[in-house]
């Protein structure tokens, strides 16, 4: 039974770190076209202002409380720059926004350097993270339990933004016609600001869960942006619910395949699973169906 | 030889016309002597070495040039195909250096001294060569023809050759015992039987690499020009007409993106024994997006761009990274944001733009002399190689994607 329940256990706390990373690309993806690659940069942010926020209210057991909100404001702010400063001029050519985002993540990475030094910093969990707790004869630190809970939070939060908030109506209205959209009077340069906003907030907010498990570290995002980039093609772009199976299926079953064979193999093996479930579905598990030609 | 498009069939072409067309050709020879004549005999050894490596990675350059400038392909993972044949041509010179019947020395320090069996052939040169062509070849026809045939495009197509660049590494660092980890393949004495340290065989290598450099770009030219060139280009701009039209686009990227993977890992087998070693870093994400930031500043679409711009970028990161190792990581950024954002057609596009103006002056100057000049319009359509790329068209992008 153990050897089925530590790597499900496990594999599900990193989909749900995978899925605060995914968030934010599929929402940019699905809306914008926009590829983020500096969004991987948006989660080492968010584990810089865990560490800062440790360091400067000095108590672990609330701090990491504080700096919750704190990396969802400074990751998304960051974030809402980078739409107004680069993104926007790039709209009409989204393949490109690839490279020039690629460019700022160098940027943002070799500035984290600079600024916290390239060791990296440890953020101490609080002692209610400390713990365990006994599941099927497994040990689960709570630490993976808590980054369960933030992603299906942040997931709930975003779906009742997107639900019920007249502001969520108009992201869902660009999304699925921007022309549209505009034409009913929905500023969609407003809401591509605030989109990115969010989408950035939240990998801050998993940045936050990350530094709980790993400490922080100046190329923190370059180890998950592939991952999530590979979740939100396999969940279907602009899809939600693709967006959670996928980020939960691919942290599971990297989680097995490493109890079986090792790290590096399974993550081998988990790139190529993707590519060969996008060449059987290659618009993802869950597409909106559309007459388009693209 | 002569192309004649339908514009230029009535009458002999004019001089200008006819530099247009072979004037890329001219570049190529003045190239040809600047690296072959002029860099072997006033450049120092050390340097010429280093103008090796450059000419290395711009093969691999120009390949992505041919698959994304001119088939709209963003490949992020050409690492990968530079490594296929830069690890085939290190596997045979470790066994070289090896002796015959010997087995590699990382593999006795790090397993238990028995070779794995896929290293046998190596020992062949003959079969190395073989494999440096046909083992990326066979590889970017299964990806691609997974992928491609399935449509898959745009975005979705850099993500996973970007995520086959990190696997690929991944893969290595984890085959310690079989192709030596993370500090990869290194130590070499012999290329092909002549010896690594002599300065005479350095320079040959060197003269190699170059030779090459240009002769692909003669190849490139003259596929830029054919029909499949022009097909290509189509594909790019407007893949679904050309569907229509009874075309393939997955059979005409195909072939672009094989071609483009054979000269990555043609480059990388030249790399080898001019920098004396390969590992996980040369072919990981982090590199194949190097070799990205030539292309594109030097400029995706054009005959040239690519390879210049291969060669300014790596000289560039060695002589910053030498002196202000931390700043070169934001000029490589600054260099994307800037290049990406202001000048989607690399350096390439600014000569066609130059051109036009003083073309427009001219003309208008000569226009209220002369009255209008019928005959000598501005010319968009000459020396096509050094066009901006016309996927820079914002309304036809937004069209399509």
């Amino acid at each position: 039974m153990d050897a089925l329940t530590t790597p499900f256990l496990t594999g599900t706390a990193t989909g749900a770190i995978l899925l605060l990373a995914a968030l934010g690309l599929t929402l940019t993806f699905g809306q914008m076209g926009v590829i983020n690659m500096a969004n991987g940069e948006f989660l080492m942010v968010g584990a810089y202002m865990a560490y800062l926020t440790q360091q400067v209210i000095g108590a672990t057991e609330i701090s990491i409380l504080v700096a919750l909100p704190v990396a969802f404001v400074i990751a998304g702010l960051l974030g809402m720059l980078l739409e107004v400063s680069v993104i926007q001029w790039m709209y009409s050519r989204p393949l490109d926004t690839l490279l020039v985002t690629v460019g700022v993540a160098l940027v943002l990475q070799q500035l984290a350097q600079d600024v916290f030094g390239a060791q990296g910093d440890p953020v101490t969990s609080p002692d209610w993270l400390g713990g365990r707790i006994s599941v099927f004869g497994y040990e689960w630190p709570h630490r993976q339990l808590f980054t369960i809970l933030l992603a299906l939070g942040a997931l709930a939060g975003l779906s009742a933004v997107l639900k019920y908030t007249s502001f969520g109506r108009q992201i869902r209205a660009t999304v699925q016609n921007r022309q549209l959209a505009e034409t009913m009077g929905v500023s969609t340069r407003n809401v591509d600001r605030i989109t990115f906003f969010l989408g950035s907030g939240l990998a801050g907010v998993g940045g936050v869960a990350i530094s709980l498990i790993s400490g922080t570290n100046p190329t923190l995002g370059t180890a998950y942006i592939i991952p999530a980039f590979l979740v939100v093609v396999l969940g279907g772009v602009g899809q939600l619910r693709g967006t959670v199976i996928a980020a939960w299926a691919v942290g599971v079953v990297t989680a097995f395949l490493t109890d079986w064979t090792s790290g590096s193999m399974a993550q081998v093996v988990t790139f190529t699973l993707v590519v060969v479930a996008l060449t059987v579905r290659p618009q993802g598990l869950f597409t909106v169906r559309t007459r388009s030609l693209a | 030889m002569t192309t004649k498009s339908p514009g230029t069939s009535t009458a002999v072409p004019s001089l200008a016309s006819r530099l247009g067309t072979y004037g890329p050709l001219l570049a190529i020879a003045v190239l040809a002597v600047v690296l072959l004549v002029w860099a072997p005999s006033s450049l120092s050894t050390f340097r010429l070495n280093n103008l090796g490596r450059y000419c290395a990675l711009a093969l691999a350059s120009m390949g992505i040039g041919l698959a994304w400038g001119r088939g709209g392909m963003l490949v992020m993972g050409q690492g990968v195909f530079f490594g296929l044949g830069a690890y085939a041509m290190a596997m045979h010179m470790k066994l070289e250096a090896a002796g015959p019947d010997g087995v590699p020395d990382f593999m006795t320090l790090y397993g238990d001294g028995t070779m794995p069996g896929w290293w046998e052939p190596f020992r062949s040169g003959p079969f190395t060569v073989f494999a440096i062509i046909a083992v990326p070849a066979v590889v970017s026809f299964l990806l691609g023809y997974a992928i491609l045939k399935r449509r898959v495009k745009g975005a979705y197509f850099a993500i996973l050759t970007q995520a086959m660049a990190v696997g690929f590494a991944t893969l290595l660092v984890a085959t310690v015992k079989q192709t030596g980890g993370f500090n990869g393949l290194n130590t070499f004495s012999t290329f092909f039987g002549a010896n690594l340290y002599d300065p005479g065989v350095q320079k040959n290598l060197y003269r190699l690499a170059a030779g090459l450099v240009i002769v692909f770009l003669v190849i490139l030219w003259q596929v830029y020009r054919s029909r499949y060139g022009e097909l290509l280009v189509a594909t790019r701009d407007a893949e679904e007409r050309i569907r229509f039209l009874g075309y393939d686009p997955a059979n005409i990227k195909l072939v672009a993106f094989m071609a483009a993977a054979v000269m990555a890992s043609i480059g990388g087998a030249v790399f080898v024994p001019i920098a004396g070693i390969i590992s996980p870093l040369n072919v990981g994400a982090p590199a194949s997006i190097l070799l990205l930031a030539g292309v594109a500043l030097g400029g995706r679409a054009s005959l040239f761009g690519p390879a210049l711009g291969a060669i300014a970028v790596s000289y560039g990161r060695s002589t910053l990274s030498e002196n202000f190792p931390t700043q070169w990581t934001y000029f490589l950024g600054a260099l994307f944001i800037v290049v990406v954002l202001f000048l989607p057609g690399g350096v390439a596009s600014l000569w066609p733009k130059v051109r036009s103006l003083v073309h427009a002056r001219r003309t208008r100057s000569s226009s209220v002399r002369d009255g209008l000049d019928l005959d000598d319009p501005i010319p968009p359509e000459t020396g096509d190689d050094l066009r901006p790329a016309p996927d820079m068209d914002p309304a036809e992008l937004a069209a399509l994607s």
